[in-house]
């Protein structure tokens, strides 16, 4: 099907796309409770929260992925943990991998779905309390049916800006083919060798890549027809 | 009035320079880092003339070279790079020089990890070894060619973690990521010796030779900073900076 030297860029492929499904599913599961809250509460700590959250798209990804070498490495706060559960460190892994591309792509999760929960409103809620339904059944079949969109945007660019990952990688990685080395490490070194042809595939794919998911969000969910 | 005093003062700013001193802007291997920043200094007390130096990968600044950086010097962590830049047209021809011949040191970040004939390396008793990519630098290749003479290279093959250049694999040792290492010596030498951890000086009869070439770019051609600067490189004062930070000559 295709030439044996693009075995190791097939397999970058792979590793990527494995690697970002794993994380949006994760951002999924973390990130509603924290958008909830965030779209919810009158706490004084929704500001520095928020801020937390937000704090990736802003930061170099050198910043973040030098911290979590730090920090996950074995004289690390979070090293030193990780081995008293006998998990071993995880820089160099494919866990770790999925640990700091949680971190790195948390706001593009949260946030859509903050402002899907903000623009609900009381009254929906309101109105399934007055017919009973516990605060849990609402979530689901009320809350979660009209947020949506929200959900389409934050699964779409969650798992677009993992694929989309280098610096965090590069840092963390240490390039093992099957467990770190995904696609922009696999570009770059090819960049770097001189590999020019090499590297034109697979720029030209992630540069498609980027621009169907893109079209694909902006085609079937427009701002425009998301409520209020 | 003020417009006039403005465009005398831009004037004055953009086209004063002092004497004959000149500039001259360098791409820099990384591995070179801390001895080119002394030897400018000096080249600059010494001379009047200004490097401003920018430090990287070499493969990258091929890619940038090729593709007009306005480099007028290579200072390269290979001989390979600046004898292609030749070749394309972009380097001047005839003014390739090896500056310095670098040394390999498996390193640790623990004090008395490695021992000093290396046989840490035979015993395997460790996680990770980091080692820059063989296929993009030197540093790399060598490392690979001197664990394939140890015959050890299968046993320790699995355990590879790979910085993408020799910066980044001392990062991962120093940090403590990997136990262990195969770093540039001039990054873990200081004043003739290892400054901090434990390292074993791999012998340069186990590998070839890293031969790092420095190149005069197309655009340095007739900039008398760049001429003075390769001169200076090869001078007493520059090369006993080199030789202490490890490299051999």
């Amino acid at each position: 099907m295709f030439p044996a030297e693009y075995a190791a860029d097939l397999a970058a492929i792979w590793l990527t796309l494995k690697l970002a499904s794993v994380t949006t599913l994760l951002l999924i599961i973390i990130g509603t409770p924290i958008a909830w809250w965030l779209a919810r509460t009158r706490s004084g700590w929704k500001g520095p929260v928020g801020a937390v959250v937000a704090l990736p798209i802003v930061l170099p990804p050198t910043v973040i992925g030098f911290y979590l070498l730090v920090t996950m490495g074995p004289n690390g706060p979070v090293g030193q943990l990780t081995q008293a559960l006998g998990l071993g460190v995880l820089p160099f892994t494919f866990a770790g991998l999925v640990v700091a591309s949680v971190f790195y792509s948390l706001p593009f999760v949260v946030q859509p779905i903050q402002n899907a929960f903000e623009a609900l409103g009381e009254r929906p809620l309101e109105a399934a309390a007055t017919l009973r339904a516990s605060p849990l059944d609402s979530f689901f079949s009320v809350v979660l049916p009209l947020a949506k969109p929200g959900y389409l945007t934050a699964t779409v660019l969650g798992f677009a800006h993992t694929v989309g990952e280098f610096g965090v990688v590069l840092m963390i990685g240490g390039n093992i083919p099957g467990q770190t080395r995904v696609v922009s490490v696999q570009i770059y070194d090819h960049v770097e060798a001189l590999e020019y042809v090499e590297a034109h595939w697979l720029s030209g794919g992630m540069v498609a890549f980027a621009f169907l998911v893109l079209l694909a969000l902006y085609t079937l969910n427009p701002t425009g027809r998301q409520r209020r | 009035m003020f417009m006039r005093i403005a465009c005398l003062a831009l004037l004055l700013i953009f086209t004063a320079r002092p004497g004959a001193a000149a500039q001259v802007q360098v791409a820099v291997a990384a591995n070179f880092t801390a001895p080119m920043q002394k030897i400018a200094a000096a080249f600059q007390h010494d001379t009047g003339h200004q490097a401003h130096l920018a430090f990287g990968a070499s493969g990258k600044f091929y890619a940038q070279i090729r593709n007009g950086a306005p480099f007028q010097m290579l200072l390269s962590a290979d001989d390979e790079t600046p004898a292609r830049l030749e070749k394309d047209g972009l380097g001047v021809p005839g003014s390739r020089f090896t500056y310095a011949v670098g040394r390999l040191a498996l390193w640790s970040a623990r004090p008395g990890y490695v021992d000093e004939k290396g046989e840490t390396l035979k015993k395997g008793a460790f996680n990770k070894l980091a080692l820059a990519n063989p296929k993009l630098a030197p540093y790399g290749a060598a490392a690979v060619e001197t664990l394939t003479r140890l015959g050890v290279l299968g046993a320790v093959q699995g355990k590879f973690v790979q910085g993408e250049n020799i910066a980044q694999t001392y990062q991962f040792v120093s940090t403590g990521n990997a136990e262990l290492g195969f770093v540039a010596l001039s990054q873990v030498m200081k004043d003739g010796k290892v400054a901090s951890g434990s390292a074993w000086i791999v012998p340069a009869s186990l590998h070839a030779p890293i031969r790092q070439d420095a190149v005069i770019l197309a655009g340095g051609k007739d900039n008398p900073a760049a001429i003075a600067l390769a001169k200076y490189l090869k001078g007493d004062k520059a090369r006993a900076v080199i030789k202490a930070y490890g490299y051999d000559l």
